[in-house]
């Protein structure tokens, strides 16, 4: 009973952060919505029993991703966005196929709730750094690696965009 | 006990919203901030099949291998590393467009446009 209300407060302060995402004019605002959708996700992975992934969650998206897009916003002295007509094509076939797909989702999720059962949270080590960290190191050792190669090369791009030229 | 759908449910929500912000929004960032929008949904729907697998975890799948509950974890971690990557170099990017173009509004960003 205390997961369902405590499921439902966060999703739904999770929503209202999207939605003021999207109704906000100004980036700054957009961003710090945001953060607030990241802070409650972080705590609907701790009532699915994730610990490791919400405390990354709040240090790596709430934290370090956000921080740049703030000091991005900031540094390019952002204002209100500009309206202009944008899109025909977007608004006439995006908004309501964005709309059919939510719908069929949503449907298609409450028609197959008996068979997907519920979710508790779980056994006491199942989210804890241990087990992930055995997992990761051992079966995806050759991802781990290649990824870091990966946020080399993101290093190395970034420095080589941002440089000024000439 | 939260029924697997409601998780399910919300994960989509955020994602259209997402894409409502990409379609809809003409600033450069916001539209940036829409892409980790949807990047989180699908993060919340991985942790929540895990935790869903994590009660069949030992079983055998019909194809033989057996189910590891803790994979769903995995991916959300790799997830974050790309969405690490990608908010650097994107936004290195859109601090080029400004420097040219002076202007964050996506529809005076259109020399490729026919």
């Amino acid at each position: 009973m205390v997961h369902q209300v405590l499921f439902i407060i966060f999703g739904l302060i999770c929503v209202a952060g999207a939605v003021n995402l999207l109704v906000q004019r100004h980036p700054i605002n957009s961003a710090l919505s945001l953060v607030v959708v990241m802070a409650s996700l972080a705590l609907i992975y701790l009532l699915l029993g994730a610990e490791f992934v919400a405390a990354i969650q709040v240090i790596v998206y709430a934290g370090a991703i956000m921080v740049l897009f703030v000091f991005v916003i900031m540094l390019l002295n952002a204002g209100s966005e500009e309206r202009s007509s944008g899109s025909r094509m977007a608004l006439l076939i995006g908004v309501p196929g964005v709309l059919v797909l939510g719908c069929l989702i949503g449907w298609i999720m409450i028609n197959n709730n008996k068979q997907l059962g519920g979710v508790s949270i779980a056994a006491t080590d199942f989210g804890e750094t241990h087990p992930i960290a055995r997992l990761l190191f051992r079966d995806f050792l050759l991802p781990f690696e290649i990824t870091s190669i990966l946020i080399l090369i993101a290093i190395m791009g970034a420095v080589v965009l941002g440089k000024r030229e000439g | 006990m939260v029924p697997l759908s409601w998780y399910l449910v919300l994960s989509a929500i955020l994602f259209c919203l997402g894409v409502f912000g990409f379609l809809l929004k003409r600033n450069i960032i916001t539209i940036f901030m829409s892409i980790e929008l949807m990047l989180n949904a699908v993060n919340l729907s991985f942790i929540a099949f895990a935790n869903y697998w994590n009660a069949h975890a030992g079983q055998k799948l019909a194809s033989g291998r057996e189910i590891v509950g803790l994979s769903g974890h995995v991916f959300v971690f790799f997830v974050m590393v790309v969405a690490a990557a990608e908010a650097a170099v994107g936004l290195a990017i859109i601090i080029a467009v400004f420097r040219t173009r002076e202007t964050l509004n996506v529809d005076r960003v259109n020399l490729l446009k026919l």
